[in-house]
């Protein structure tokens, strides 16, 4: 086909349009990166957990989260003897300066982090009207802040309180599993500074990776199984009252 | 702002995401699918009574029905790119198909109806009016001049296709804002199959009551007689309607009191406490209770006309207000509490800002603006239809 001057200058602005659709859809690129190779969770070994908040605070810096919202954040529970359907749980800033000292006396005392579960059927991916939210090929949920609307379903519609609304961008947010640094060969920054590795990113789909000898050997548990959304965050050690 | 919190919330739970916008939006397709549905019940199923509301009903339901979208687009962070919806909908949601079901009821039923319905009317003052209004008139034609008895017979016949293909419709825009709600299975207070149905049964209540009221008073206005026939039947069916919605809110509530699943203990107190005086009080007791024992006491007792009206502006304005407040405790309700059942927090509504009070009286008061222009561009009134029939206007018209 020959392409006139006037054929090209009707077809560039239309190839322009299309082309930011097609970066919108384009994760992270990084060389040597295969994305079909990989299949990001997350290993979270509660009894290890001290509550001490670096992860928090290293996420915060790494990505710029504003004040008063968490992507990652740290629950305090307290178990009175048998009464695991009612635990008194706090979360001061989300457990980010750590904990104050417990008045609680008698049952058990624990810590949770919790971070977006990256589903692998996420109620929040379904229900974006844009698809600005979406499950990337290997396995990391991701907002687009370019594309969202900031009509808030999607934090609606998580049954783990893992997303909110940024107030500088107007659009929805959430741990992206530092996905900038993942597909770099790094660990998340909340894993990279956990002094005692009660997180450990895990990669599902490298059978070298250790969560699977982890999983072999330990009952591990998902947040909320109930709501069948696929959770690839798995907990050892968790204990029946933590919702 | 410091947010109250009562026990454990999430803690990006805190602050509330839907406001009273998002009340508005239900609130306000409500009373669009209700008004419809009141008067396809003189044009599908004959209901005679009713005809002297039929056209304002039509009005009532265009002018709110153009207001429909502002709450939501007023609400989203980035209102510039609603249009994504239209040009990439994502199928799996629920939201996405918003955009359409609304055009669809907008275009295809809506306008298309009330121009069919009101196409003699027009062609009649375009003749006869002069000047600007004139061209205003013959611009509403779209060059559809014919009013000869087989054509009317054509619109009459189309009317008809039109409402009844309008019904189904009627009812998907309003179940549809339902299962935006009902679908959330994150949100045990919304996730129900009934929430549709609820919805759609609440709509016609409030749309019913909603299109009497607006028949009483401007009837009033206008220093008319009230058709008390018309208003009689319009208050049996509000009544009838009413009966089932409330039904089948209870069917709701028994059930989660008797299932009694992991939330219904944090429902049950959030019921008790932040929403006893929207719910219990206003909603059900002021809102649904009363004006269906009011409606039941016309029905068994011998009323005069003028306490049978005070009655029914009563009932009307009860059952308004207490739909208002079933859409309150949904929306609002659906987030005071933790999804860790284990808090609450608290709805503070700002005054003067994007998604406060003020905008959001603004917004009710505008299709009631848009309801004035539209009553003074095609009147709805009957004696108006018996005018512009014995009007100057050439009896046959021309292609």
């Amino acid at each position: 086909m020959d392409i006139t001057r006037r054929r090209l200058l009707v077809l560039l602005p239309a190839a322009a349009v299309a082309w930011k659709y097609v970066q919108a859809g384009t994760p992270e690129a990084a060389p040597n990166y295969k994305i079909a190779e990989h299949w990001w969770g997350m290993l979270i070994d509660i009894p290890k957990c001290i509550g001490c908040g670096s992860c928090v605070r290293a996420c915060s810096e790494e990505n710029d989260v504003p004040d008063g919202y968490f992507r990652p954040w740290i629950e305090r529970y307290h178990v009175a003897d048998w009464k695991i359907e009612r635990p008194h749980v706090d979360s001061p800033d989300g457990g980010k300066e750590g904990f104050p000292p417990t008045e609680e006396i008698g049952g058990k005392n624990f810590f949770v982090p919790k971070l977006c579960n990256h589903c692998e059927d996420s109620p929040c991916t379904q229900v974006c009207p844009v698809g600005a939210t979406f499950v990337s090929p290997d396995g990391v949920v991701l907002v687009d802040k370019n594309y969202c609307l900031g009509c808030r379903y999607c934090v609606q519609a998580c049954p783990y309180g893992c997303r909110f609304i940024n107030p500088k961008t107007n659009t929805a947010e959430k741990c992206s599993l530092c996905y900038h640094r993942i597909t770099k060969g790094l660990t998340t920054a909340c894993c990279e500074v956990c002094p005692t590795g009660a997180r450990q990113l895990a990669d599902l789909k490298n059978p070298k990776d250790p969560i699977h000898e982890f999983l072999k050997t330990h009952t591990v548990q998902v947040l909320k199984p109930h709501m069948a959304t696929g959770a690839k965050v798995f907990y050892n050690g968790m204990d029946g009252s933590v919702r | 702002m410091q947010i109250p919190v009562e026990g454990f919330m999430y803690p990006n739970e805190v602050e509330l995401q839907w406001s009273v916008l998002i009340v508005l939006y239900p609130f306000i397709t409500g009373l669009v699918a209700g008004a419809f549905i009141l008067a396809s019940l003189e044009r599908v199923f004959r209901v005679e009574a009713v005809k002297p509301t039929y056209r304002l009903a039509l009005l009532t339901a265009l002018a709110f029905l153009l207001v429909a979208p502002l709450p939501l687009q007023l609400h989203l962070g980035h209102p510039e790119r609603s249009l994504e919806m239209y040009l990439t909908p994502h199928r799996s949601s629920a939201m996405a198909m918003f955009g359409f079901v609304y055009l669809w009821y907008l275009m295809a039923v809506l306008l298309l109806e009330i121009w069919l319905d009101y196409r003699r009317d027009i062609v009649l003052k375009s003749q006869s009016s002069t000047g600007i209004t004139r061209l205003f008139y013959r611009f509403l034609t779209f060059g559809s001049s014919n009013i000869s008895e087989r054509s009317l017979r054509i619109d009459d016949r189309l009317g008809y296709t039109i409402t009844l293909i309008g019904i189904p419709s009627a009812f998907m825009l309003h179940g549809y804002v339902g299962f935006i709600f009902g679908s959330v299975k994150a949100n045990p207070w919304w996730s129900s199959p009934l929430m549709p149905i609820v919805f759609i049964f609440s709509a016609m209540v409030s749309g019913i009551a909603a299109v009497m009221l607006l028949y009483m008073l401007s009837t009033r206005l206008r220093k008319k007689e009230i058709d008390m026939r018309c208003v009689d039947k319009i208050a049996q069916y509000l009544m009838y309607t009413f009966i089932i919605d409330f039904s089948l809110e209870m069917l709701d509530l028994i059930q989660r009191i008797y299932e009694a699943d992991e939330s219904f203990r944090s429902l049950d107190f959030m019921v008790h406490t932040r929403l006893w005086t929207s719910q219990v009080i206003v909603q059900i007791l002021l809102g649904t209770v009363t004006p269906i024992a009011l409606l039941a006491l016309t029905q068994l007792l011998n009323f005069n006309e003028v306490i049978r009206r005070r009655i029914y502006a009563i009932a009307g304005c009860l059952t308004v207000v207490g739909i208002f407040a079933m859409r309150w405790n949904v929306v609002i309700g659906g987030q005071l509490f933790s999804k860790s059942f284990l808090g609450y927090t608290t709805y503070k509504m700002s005054f003067a800002t994007r998604e406060g009070l003020l905008p959001a009286i603004v917004l009710m008061l505008l299709p009631f603006a848009f309801l004035w222009v539209l009553v003074k561009l095609l009147p709805p009134w009957p004696d108006a239809r018996t005018a512009s029939a014995s009007g100057t206007a050439p009896a046959h018209g021309t292609t």
